[in-house]
């Protein structure tokens, strides 16, 4: 790892050293066989959560009043819940809301996050020092509380969830491009496209995006899991998603009821079962991009 | 040193302010009338008399004036009353729930950080072993197991299906206090606690040590003949444990987050169990007291970690 590293790197000196930095990337995500299995196992679901209502003949919140609490049958794959609705098919539309929360929600950080992150890298001092005291502020509270505190102010729903997941994810990204940009800040191509009367508008599309682009590739994807699980904590406390809608979540909330917990395992196991699935696939595929994108993988 | 410790000191202090200022604006942003906080539910009061309570407050006059007042009387330890329990102050209810709380955090902590130290170092030493990427593994399956997963599975199986542990409470209600009853509640949700956070322990343990483990002067100490279990616990673990001290610290809102789970799973008497049902029922001065009081918590585990880091490494520098 130390000491030898430069002889082993000079004895394989052209092994993966081909094509684009981006393309040796994606080579080097390929190979790593965690995050193939991550991808193996996310792509179903998906593809599952997406076309259910294609193949699955039962609805969400369709109720069949001849099988209430029932265990798993022909008819109800995975059985029913206490009022008769189909857990298989909650499970997959509150796989739908997971993901849609999720993904809005990382979508939304990104965009505030990176902005955030360039202003106070490319904005000056005074600006920078605001900034960042707001983020490190935001970073003290455990996010667990300030979810809590924000949910209590905007109420429960899809759209107030989205919300308030976003505003608690940015913060840890715009920390990371404001690392990353500080650093190109003092680069000759930036500091010369500065000097030709560059605005801050074109200094973060052409420069600062392209350069923090496997920043914000890993934290969007790890972003993923952490927000799946943040929806579920929140609806599981009762504040995120709500019944009648589904949501892992607040399928495992039922097992709140020592009834539900005891007797009926198979209303909740199954939602636990797929949270843990993706989160732990989603980090698989985080993990083999980190690896991918370290620019010190080329040497070692 | 001193400059140090000073310097570290007043950065606590701002940040206090700011949390302090961050939760008076979210709580004039929530919705609801803000004098309502101060009033008693069980003596309702006549319309003059809210109005000249309302002038006490200042709530006729400009937020910065409004954040002064709300700051002074929070500083005498006045944080208004529970809307849901009627006649309730919120103070002596929080200060009634950190009991709990704490001795939950505490003992979870220390047997994460036993658990995680004793696994961290096993991983390391043992790198790339069966043993190593079997940890690896499960610590990764902890990390991306929410906590209140956690907890209704170690409820599952060991208070239904094992019934070896109470399903939930401090004590057993209606019998007389004895530690073994305490304990017997105890062990679970903190055992629980645990799991989740011994993984973060067990991967920084493991990274801290691996790099300790490459220096030279352990080669000197093999060199002189020191057996390898003192070369590894008395030279390299003494080293490799002075960065985790920090992860203390840095890990402490983790360690919150999964206490709240952990609590309103097992229906522990503390702090977590207590703001999820205000949250339920929209008690803003208690949401607020209780958040006043654990932001104020982090930053002191913050500020003492990274004091007693400094004490522990004499290399850290004044800047």
């Amino acid at each position: 790892m130390n000491a030898d590293a430069p002889i082993a790197a000079s004895a394989v000196p052209l092994r993966g050293r081909s094509g684009s930095p981006l393309q040796r990337a994606l080579g080097r995500f390929l190979r790593n066989r965690a995050a193939i299995a991550g991808l193996l196992i996310l792509a179903p679901v998906l593809l599952a959560v997406l076309t259910y209502p294609l193949w699955w003949r039962h609805a969400p919140n369709s109720i069949d009043l001849r099988a209430l609490n029932s265990g798993p049958t022909a008819s109800h794959w995975l059985g029913t819940d206490g009022v008769g609705r189909d857990t298989l098919a909650r499970l997959l539309q509150g796989g739908r809301i997971s993901l849609l929360i999720a993904s809005v929600s990382v979508a939304i950080s990104l965009c505030v996050g990176f902005v955030v992150g360039a202003v106070a890298a490319f904005g000056g001092r005074a600006l920078d020092g605001m900034i960042m005291r707001l983020v490190d502020l935001a970073m003290t509270l455990p996010p667990v509380i300030l979810l809590l505190v924000l949910a209590s102010i905007t109420g429960t729903g899809i759209l107030p969830t989205i919300f308030v997941i976003s505003l608690l994810s940015w913060p840890v990204l715009s920390r990371m491009v404001r690392a990353r940009l500080l650093e190109l800040r003092e680069r000759d191509f930036v500091v010369a496209s500065r000097g030709f009367g560059a605005g801050l508008g074109h200094l973060l599309w052409r420069h600062a995006l392209p350069n923090s682009l496997d920043i914000l590739v890993v934290y969007a994807t790890v972003q993923v899991a952490n927000a799946i699980l943040l929806e579920a904590g929140l609806s599981f406390l009762g504040m995120g998603i709500v019944p009648p809608e589904a949501s892992w979540g607040n399928m495992l909330r039922a097992a709140r009821s020592t009834v539900v917990l005891e007797l009926h395992p198979w209303q909740w196991m199954p939602a636990g079962a797929a949270l843990v699935a993706t989160v732990l696939a989603i980090n698989f595929i985080g993990d083999g991009l980190r690896d991918a994108f370290d620019p010190r993988a080329d040497i070692t | 040193m001193l400059g140090f410790y000073l310097k570290r000191l007043a950065a606590g202090l701002m940040m206090l302010i700011a949390l302090s200022i961050l939760v008076f604006v979210l709580l004039r942003l929530a919705p609801g009338d803000p004098v309502d906080a101060y009033l008693n539910p069980l003596a309702p009061l006549s319309q003059t008399e809210m109005d000249a309570l309302r002038q006490r407050l200042g709530l006729d006059r400009s937020w910065p004036v409004q954040y002064l007042a709300w700051l002074s009387a929070a500083l005498a330890g006045d944080l208004g009353y529970s809307i849901d329990r009627a006649g309730v102050r919120v103070l002596p209810l929080l200060v009634e729930r950190t009991g709990p709380t704490l001795l939950l955090m505490l003992t979870g902590l220390a047997m994460a950080i036993l658990l995680g130290i004793a696994s961290g170092v096993i991983g390391a030493v043992k790198r790339n072993s069966a043993i190593d990427i079997g940890l690896g593994l499960v610590a990764f399956v902890t990390i991306s197991t929410p906590a209140f997963l956690n907890a209704l599975l170690g409820l599952y199986v060991f208070a239904v299906v094992l019934r070896w542990a109470p399903s939930g409470g401090m004590l057993t209600p209606g019998a007389p206090f004895s530690l073994s009853d305490l304990l017997a509640h105890l062990i679970l949700p903190a055992s629980l606690l645990a799991v989740v956070y011994s993984a973060l322990f067990m991967r920084y343990m493991r990274s801290s040590m691996i790099e300790v483990l490459n220096q030279d002067y352990l080669r000197t100490a093999r060199a002189k003949g020191v057996g390898e279990f003192a070369v590894i616990v008395r030279h390299a673990l003494r080293n490799a444990i002075l960065p985790v001290i920090t992860l203390i610290g840095s890990t402490i809102g983790i360690a919150i987050g999964g206490a709240i789970f952990i609590e309103s799973v097992f229906d522990w008497p503390g702090m977590g169990l207590l703001m999820v049902k205000a949250v339920e029922t929209r008690d803003y001065p208690v949401i607020m007291g209780a958040t006043l009081l654990i932001g104020a918590g982090v930053i002191l585990v913050n500020l003492l970690t990274d004091l007693a880091y400094a004490v522990v490494d004499p290399r850290i520098q004044v800047r």
